[in-house]
This record gives C-alpha cells, sequence and structure tokens, in this order.
C-alpha cells in the first residue's frame, strides 16, 4: 500500500472522522460538549483496555530481552527530545527560554492517545505490534519533565524538583493505571481476557470514536481561543518536530531490531506530545510559563497533525525501513 | 438570632495547586475550607472551560474559608505562599456567621 492510499484510509477511518467533527463542531462554535466526567471516564477505559491487552499480549508471547532493551530506548529518547525540541524552538520561534523549556517538556513526552490511534492503524493494516510497547510508552511519561527544568535551571531560572513534585510525576494517574492494567493483563493472560473481552475489546473502537470527538472539541476551542499565541514559527516547528521524534524513533526501533508494527508504534511515542501529565506538571513547576503557547501546540497541531498525517507517513516510513 | 462578624476568604487557583493550598493552610491552623469545583471563566490567560478536558492543567478550583477576623492574616501568609506565581484570584469578604465559636 503506497503512502497516499495509507493516508486516505486513515483519513476516512471513523476515528479521525470522529476528531474532525469535534474540531469542526467547536470551531464553528457549536455547543456540542461533553462533559468532565464522561471524557474522563472514557480516558480510564481507554488507559485500561489498551494496558490490559498489552500485558495479556505480552503473555502470550512472552518476555523477550528486547524489552529491556526498548524501555532502556524509550528513557533515553525522552530525556533527549527535550534537548532537541528547545534547540529549535530557540531558533525557529521568539520564545522565552522559560516558554521554550515548557514547550520541550511536552514534546519529549507522549500522547497516550495517539499511541492508542497509532495500534488502531496498525490493526486495520493487519500488521502486529509487541505488546510491551504500552510499557515502554508508559516509560516515557515522566524524564522529559526532568530534562526541561534542567534547561531552565541552566537558563537562570533555578528551577528545584522538590519530592511532591516528583511523586506527582511518577504515580501519576495515567501511568498507574496504564503498568496496572499492563500487570492486570500480564497475570491473568488470555484466560482474564476471556471474561472481561465483552467489556474491553468490542466496544474499544467506539469508545475511541467518542473519545476523539472530545479531543476535537478541547483541541478546537483551544485554536478558537488562541489565534494571537500560534505563530508561524510556533506552527511551523508544531509540525517538524514530529518528524524529527519520529525519526529518533525509527532509529531506536532500528536499533532494537524491532519488527515494523513496533517501530512504527516507537515513531509514533517520539512524535507524540503530551497534552496531560506533562502540562499539569508544568503547571506546578513553571507556572510563569504560558500554558495557552504548549497546550495549543501539542493539542492544536501536533495532536492532529500526527493523527491525520502523521500516522500514515509513520507507518509508511516504518514499513520501508523494516521491510514489512 | 445573634450573629458574629468573620472574614470569607475565598481562593480561586489551579487544580493542580489544590493539595499544596489546602496542606499549606492546614499547616497554619486553618482546618476549615470548602473546595468547590469551578466550570470555566475567563481572565488574563483568556477564556477556558472545564468541558471535556481530560488534565487536570487548565482546571481551577475554588477554595472558600470563613475565619475569625484575628485570624486573617495567618491565613493570608499561607496562601500567598503557595499562590502567588500562579493563575488565580484571591478575594477578602466581611460575613457574619452563627455559633461563632466553631470557626
Amino acid at each position: 500500500m503506497d503512502l497516499f492510499a495509507l493516508a486516505v484510509g486513515n483519513l476516512t477511518s471513523p476515528i479521525i472522522l470522529s476528531f474532525a467533527l469535534g474540531l469542526f463542531a467547536a470551531l464553528a462554535r457549536s455547543d456540542l460538549s461533553i462533559p468532565e466526567a464522561v471524557a474522563k471516564g472514557m480516558s480510564i477505559y481507554l488507559l485500561f483496555a489498551i494496558g490490559f491487552k498489552g500485558g495479556v499480549a505480552v503473555d502470550e508471547a512472552g518476555l523477550s530481552g528486547t524489552l529491556l532493551g526498548a524501555l532502556l530506548g524509550a528513557v533515553v529518547l525522552s530525556f533527549a527530545l527535550p534537548f532537541a525540541a528547545y534547540a529549535l524552538l530557540r531558533v525557529m520561534t521568539r520564545l522565552s527560554a522559560l516558554d521554550a523549556a515548557a514547550v520541550a517538556a511536552h514534546y519529549g513526552s507522549i500522547s497516550i492517545v495517539t499511541f492508542v490511534a497509532g495500534t488502531s492503524v496498525l490493526e486495520s493494516a493487519g500488521l502486529s505490534y509487541d505488546g510491551w510497547m504500552v510499557a515502554v510508552a508508559a516509560a516515557m511519561e515522566a524524564p522529559a519533565i526532568l530534562s526541561a527544568l534542567w534547561l531552565v535551571a541552566r537558563s537562570g531560572g533555578g528551577r528545584q524538583m522538590d519530592g511532591e513534585l516528583m511523586r506527582e510525576i511518577l504515580l501519576n494517574g495515567s501511568i498507574v493505571l496504564l503498568i496496572g492494567s499492563f500487570v492486570i493483563g500480564w497475570v491473568t493472560g488470555s484466560e482474564g481476557l476471556a471474561r472481561i473481552e465483552s467489556f474491553i475489546v468490542s466496544p474499544f473502537q467506539g469508545v475511541l470514536c467518542l473519545f476523539l470527538l472530545d479531543m476535537g472539541l478541547v483541541a478546537g476551542r483551544g485554536l478558537r481561543n488562541a489565534r494571537g499565541v500560534l505563530r508561524p514559527g510556533l506552527l511551523t516547528f508544531g509540525v517538524v518536530m514530529p518528524l524529527v521524534g519520529a525519526a529518533s524513533g525509527a532509529a531506536a526501533g532500528l536499533i532494537l531490531g524491532l519488527g515494523t508494527g513496533s517501530t512504527m508504534l516507537f515513531m509514533v511515542l517520539g512524535a507524540s506530545a503530551s497534552y496531560i501529565a506533562v502540562p499539569a506538571a508544568m503547571r506546578v513547576a513553571l507556572p510563569e510559563a504560558n500554558p495557552s503557547v504548549y497546550l495549543t501546540l501539542s493539542l492544536g497541531v501536533t495532536f492532529p497533525f500526527n493523527l491525520t498525517l502523521g500516522l500514515a507517513i509513520y507507518l509508511a516510513v516504518a514499513r520501508f525501513l523494516t521491510g514489512g | 438570632m445573634q450573629t458574629h462578624p468573620a472574614k470569607r476568604v475565598e481562593i480561586i487557583i489551579e487544580e493542580v495547586m489544590e493539595k499544596r493550598l489546602t496542606s499549606a493552610l492546614l499547616g497554619a491552623d486553618v482546618t476549615g475550607f470548602t473546595v468547590l469545583p469551578v466550570k470555566g471563566g475567563s481572565g488574563r490567560s483568556g477564556h477556558w472551560s472545564r468541558a471535556g478536558q481530560v488534565g487536570r492543567a487548565t482546571g481551577m478550583v475554588s477554595v472558600v474559608c470563613i475565619v475569625r477576623p484575628d485570624r486573617l492574616d495567618t491565613l493570608l501568609e499561607a496562601a500567598f505562599a503557595v499562590v502567588e506565581p500562579h493563575i488565580g484570584v484571591v478575594s477578602v469578604t466581611d460575613c457574619e456567621v452563627l455559633r461563632a465559636e466553631r470557626f
């Protein structure tokens, strides 16, 4: 399948069209909205389901030595990407060192929804991936925050990581739920999956569609309210940085000798930007940084780019590189 | 009905700072407060809404405390240390309460 066909297939999938609907509704000022509690409930469902299914996959396929290498690679990537993002931001935009560091932290961390959408694209293409990529995703949530705080300290900001913030970052709800459900899936295996399959497998795509509808609404509202923030340099960064991250993810996948599916997911993880865990950490650690810059960039620019074009590009490149 | 003068302090602060603020209040012996969710609003950082949000970064909460007038400075000093660099509003109003011994 060529890149064009992949892109068209991706753009006409229910999950992307649901996101587009949300984006359109928000930009058109429709009163369509999803209650906060429902959105949080769907987020918990998706995290639990993806973690559980990853654990079951590991139980079925067994652990390989590659997992440790992949975890190490993920942590290194998450630490390193903020430095690349920071350098690009300082060259391409007029952001202050503080704002640039805050934005950079988002690009070293990950968006689990983009990851889930990536697994959905792989399933549509009939490609498999290692179940433990879920653990790799969890490993990339936090290190980038430390890199960003170091960048701020280096530029004279004098930020210090207190124990409470460290605890909040490492034990944030997404990480605990993802790892916890992964362990439950691993321990209970296919027998456990058979018991709850009707709940976590069949409704998954439908819930993902509704969740992406909500993400589209939130992204659209963010874009509407932050028109003055998005200068051409920032917009360009929001599209270029995911490609840099994806290239780094591809390199990691190739070094580790991963298959096509896992290499594609490593690219997705490298390319995606956090909009849940890192923004909360930045509000605590760097309150002077402008939240509308990093939230609009990660959710309003990079997230839609990855969903609409990025996933197809990453799959095509992963296939080319791994011969899959 | 007998009423007594008191001070009502309302602190609207970022949701991520809620625990830090309430810990600081407890540390200053302000043991009575109420935390309320805030649906949305607008300020110097622009318009925001909780609708559909899954993260805590854009949420705000309102922490309301009612104290005896002589406890006001202690409360404000404790709160200010947490609130100072963050988005939010701190307001103090005069009010009347029943059962003064509870404050």
